[in-house]
């Protein structure tokens, strides 16, 4: 059982007998009031997308669901296509169900996936992927406005703050649980 | 080894944020206001129903220096300010940390039209251009600043009227939900009298005694600040802590010894006017930051 101030983003709760992910999550408080959970869910059976807000001393069912190492393979028109790492039996994944996780695989990445009875609905990934940097400006020197950082391209086309010293073609890692910049990556 | 990312680049609204910290402690002491610092960890908190303290060795880490700060206006010193660490268990969200940087003051003499008046004259000393921009709005800073009743908010804003939100126990939820998205999005709003029973250290209207003399300041659907003009009958005082702390207890929350020192020195307490400010809500709204955690340095998770 998971009481309101346990749910966070990526909380996996069992609703009307079906598992979901909590994929927005915010605490808000009015002056001297009750604390308020407004929570953005996802369904990972049909992946419906609904707002719901909970109320300090409610209590949720967490979903027990399965994981099982695999390796990422290759996209094809249907989605991400994984293959167990001991049964070599394959299993894909749809692009809703991965968000922004789809930015940071690359070939043959193992990662945890997220089984509900057969099906594969959700996705683990190593805390950090390198990936390389394909557009960045130059930074203006002087521009202190936007501080010591400016955007960057990476080879999967997610975008993303680095700092001022990171160039085109730096190999950088990535926090793929926040998605922020981590360092550089000596080659 | 490169240095930690999320620490070197918040350094832009660091220096911001030291500056504006800087500005408002020449406001209050040029202002004749006392700075003090009073105990962080204390037997007790003020008990309040929502309000939850971190326990530290058998006694609380403070989740307000208010009830110090009274009592010092009852020894008799007249104007105070403090800035100070604040701790409120479980507390964490876009607009919230559970360590956070508080900015209350205390005047005595005064009462809750005049704090109202004296956080226009704040936010003029700290942007003197009077306009703010925050997150796509233009926020009108030029005093005087909308004062809407808590009554006139809910006709105005919500899908219940008042009465009815606190007969079925709403009233948290439509202000957070439906009314505080709404508040001071052209310029500041000063939501007032807050129905008693909210309000469990502020003193009733004199005229409506169904309402007590507290407010809070919104910017942008940010809650900025409370204040009230202060409650100082010890007898009353004593009556709506013995139902909060029912209240607290029913919830399954550690009992608070009662803060004895605070209800006998109570008496010798002036008519006072005080006010608790969220500083990092403050630096949020004068650097245009989307979260708290862009104004501090550490958050928890960093640590």
């Amino acid at each position: 059982m998971l009481s309101c101030s346990d749910l966070r983003k990526g909380s996996k709760l069992i609703i009307d007998g079906e598992p979901h992910v909590i994929v927005q999550f915010d605490f808000t408080k009015p002056g001297k009031g009750q604390a308020l959970y407004k929570c953005k869910l996802r369904n990972m059976i049909t992946g419906s997308l609904f707002d719901r807000t909970y109320r300090s001393g409610e209590t949720f069912e967490t979903a027990a669901l399965e994981e099982r190492d695999m390796q990422y393979l290759y996209r094809d028109e249907t989605g991400y296509v994984f293959m167990d790492q001991k049964s070599y039996e394959q299993v894909t994944l749809p692009e809703e169900a991965l968000g922004d996780q789809k930015f940071f695989l690359v070939d043959n990445m193992k990662v945890n996936v997220l089984m509900f009875g057969d099906r594969g609905i959700g996705l683990t990934l190593p805390n950090f992927v390198n990936l390389r940097v394909t557009q960045s400006d130059p930074w203006v020197k002087g521009d202190t406005a936007s501080g010591n950082n400016k955007p960057a391209t990476v080879e999967t086309g997610y975008t993303l703050q680095v700092p001022a010293f990171v160039e085109q073609g730096t190999l950088i890692q990535i926090d793929t649980r926040t998605g922020e910049y981590a360092t550089r990556v000596k080659e | 080894m490169e240095g930690n990312w999320t620490l070197a680049r918040k350094r832009p609204r660091l220096e911001q944020r030291a500056r504006i910290v800087q500005t408002v402690r020449s406001f209050f002491v040029e202002r004749d206001y006392l700075e003090v610092e009073t105990p962080h960890r204390v037997p007790g908190n003020a008990p309040e129903a929502h309000i939850d303290a971190v326990t530290s060795d058998g006694w609380f880490l403070h989740t307000s220096p208010e009830l110090c700060m009274k009592r010092l206006l009852a020894a008799g010193y007249p104007r105070l300010f403090q800035i100070c660490r604040c701790w409120r268990a479980d507390e964490r969200g876009a607009r919230h940390l559970p360590e956070f940087a508080m900015l209350e003051w205390y005047a005595a003499g005064c009462d809750y039209h005049q704090l109202m008046a004296e956080c226009e004259t704040l936010l003029t000393a700290l942007v003197p251009e009077g306009r703010l921009d925050y997150q796509g709005r233009t926020i009108d800073l030029s005093p005087p600043w909308e004062r809407l009743t808590v009554a006139e908010a809910f006709e105005g804003y919500a899908s219940l009227s008042l009465t009815e939100a606190l007969a079925a126990g709403r009233f948290d939820e439509i202000i957070a939900l439906e009314i505080e998205p709404r508040l001071g999005l052209q310029g500041p709003t000063f939501l007032i009298e807050y129905p008693t029973e909210l309000a469990a250290l502020a003193r009733r209207h004199p005229h409506r005694p169904q309402v007590a003399e507290r407010f809070e300041l919104y910017i942008a659907g940010l809650e900025l600040a409370n204040a009230f003009s202060e409650l100082t009958d010890p007898v009353e005082q004593r009556r709506r802590f013995t139902a909060e702390e029912a209240a607290r207890q029913a919830a399954g929350k550690p009992p608070y010894p009662s803060p004895e020192p605070f209800l006998r020195e109570l008496a010798a307490m002036p008519e006072a006017a005080g006010i608790a400010l969220g500083l990092d809500r403050l630096v949020m709204l004068l650097t245009g930051a989307d979260t708290i955690d862009e104004v501090v340095a550490f958050t928890p998770e960093l640590l």
